[in-house]
């Protein structure tokens, strides 16, 4: 069972490595701000989402565990915002804001 | 070399690199930013130091509020600034200036380096007394027990601060409001964010303020995320700084430090001693003095964020 | 397990270092606000997997703050970007 937990959890984090991964790599490769900034939003959020996942089983009370996910939906909220706010500073002033 | 000593040295290179390039920045947003991004890795060998309590302060601090500062005032910077005002320090000035921080670095490190292994500290000593004072989290023992007037000096000086701040106001605009008025059609964006971030950290902010007897937290860092909250309401334009006049704000200004010193000299009629708590009541006088304390430092930071008033008093 | 993830920490905060060569030296500020996001993140994402490993308490407190307070640059840095403007006016809608 704790082998089991285990497994999960390696899969989970690796898979959200692998998403950070491939949000720095779009950061690097993409022409523009705009794009960037989608490429970060999504594969952040993501990557630090399964990273959550796999650490839920693994913490210590069902507050930990709640505070981890809050912890997710307060940083989906904040990249989500951000995303937005930065977007619409890109738009007005042109693409060199 | 274990995954752990390969994950700090990583680290410290990690902030090296980033204090190396906000120096280097062009321009004031630029290097605002990169002290941002500083502040935080700077929470990160926090919490490997095992200082959770600094972890909390620099996250709070350094990622609200100071962001908030510097950020805001870039910006008011920005229209003047000019790659003239690179020239003003000779290369000499410079050569020199730079040598003198390394100097300091380097026999700062020394010191840290050559630290003997039970180094001197009063550690044992501090947990050894813990339990009179009721609390389980040691640092905020000292804080508000061990050298409580210490802690009450400091939250005057904050109120200096404000102090000095608004004391940048022109004449007729003393007692005025700071910041923007509010909004009709405040942005949506951080309208939303606002409406959904501010409860929220409310009671993550009590929550912190309020567990720190125990565990990591704290007043300061609990104030702290309750002054974020009220700033980020202000920056949305859903509501608007108070005047600095209204008595309610004069009030909360000065309410930490004067509960504080009211507890002291009290201590000193009831036990025996200037800030002395007596030990069947220690616990309950703390939370009371730093209940005092988070509502000054949830007011006092916002007010020096907004700065000095710029609207001309009603009534 | 806990060198499992301290080397995922390893690598986040590595790849987060590459995305902040790339951002901080940016063509524009809203780069090097995306370089705060990043670093909001991904120091999130590295606090918590270190935590796990090396089991300091108290740190989940510290992850909530930081999420709590990610987005606070970003929206100081789009209020002083247009101080004084009304969005309707700007956005002729």
């Amino acid at each position: 069972m704790n082998l089991l937990v285990d497994l999960f959890s390696i899969a989970a984090i690796g898979a959200g490595v692998f998403f950070f991964l491939a949000g720095t790599v779009g950061l690097l490769r993409f022409p523009d701000p705009l794009s960037r900034l989608h490429a970060l939003t999504k594969a952040d959020n993501l990557g630090l989402g399964l990273i959550v996942l796999g650490l839920l089983p693994r913490s210590e009370s069902l507050l930990a565990a709640l505070k981890l996910v809050a912890i997710w939906a307060l940083v989906q909220l904040a990249g989500a915002t951000a995303a937005q706010l930065v977007g619409r500073a890109v738009r007005r002033k042109g693409s060199a804001a | 070399m274990s995954v752990l000593q390969a994950l700090d040295i990583g680290l410290a290179l990690l902030v090296f690199a980033v204090a190396a390039w906000t120096i280097f920045a062009r321009g004031a947003f630029a290097a605002t930013v990169g002290y941002v991004v500083y502040g935080l890795l700077l929470s990160l060998v926090w919490i490997r130091l095992f200082a959770v309590d600094v972890a909390l302060t620099e996250a709070a601090i350094g990622s609200g509020v100071t962001g908030i500062l510097l950020i805001g005032a870039a910006a008011r910077l920005r229209g003047g600034e000019t790659a003239g005002d690179e020239r003003s320090l000779s290369g000499a000035a410079r050569l020199f200036t730079a040598g003198l921080c390394i100097l300091v670095a380097l026999a700062l490190a020394g010191v840290v380096l050559l630290l003997p292994d039970q180094g001197p500290s009063l550690a044992r000593q501090s947990m050894q007394n813990l339990a009179e004072t009721g609390l389980g989290n040691p640092v905020t023992a000292v804080l508000i027990a061990y050298r409580s007037f210490d802690t009450m000096l400091e939250k005057v000086v904050l109120v200096l601060a404000v102090v000095g701040v608004w004391s940048l106001a022109a004449d007729r605009y003393w007692g005025g409001a700071p910041g923007e008025a509010r909004a009709a059609r405040p942005e949506p964006t951080l309208a939303f964010l606002a409406q959904v971030l501010a409860p929220l950290g409310i009671l993550v902010g009590v929550h912190i303020f309020w567990v720190g007897a125990d565990e990591p937290g704290g007043a300061f860092q609990g104030g702290a995320i309750l002054a974020a909250m009220w700033m980020i309401v202000m920056m949305a334009r859903l509501t608007e700084a108070p005047q600095t006049n209204a008595f309610w704000l004069r009030l909360a200004l000065v309410a930490g430090p004067l509960v504080f010193l009211a507890a002291g000299v009290a201590g000193s009629i009831f036990a025996g001693g200037f800030f002395a708590y007596p030990p069947w009541l220690a616990k309950p006088a703390i939370l009371f003095i730093e209940t005092f304390m988070v509502l000054s430092i949830a007011v006092t930071l916002p007010m020096l964020v907004a700065g000095p008033p710029r609207r001309e008093p009603r009534q | 397990m806990a060198d499992f993830l301290l080397a995922t920490a390893g690598v986040i905060l590595f790849t987060v270092a590459v995305g902040l060569v790339r951002i901080l030296s940016g063509p524009g500020d809203a780069d090097r606000m995306m370089a705060a996001q990043l670093i909001g993140t991904g120091g999130i994402g590295s606090l918590l997997l270190i935590a796990a490993a090396t089991g300091a308490r108290g740190v989940e407190d510290v992850a909530l703050g930081l999420a709590l307070l990610a987005a606070f640059a970003s929206a100081a840095f789009v209020n002083s970007a247009a101080p004084a403007e009304d969005p309707d006016a700007a956005d002729g809608r």
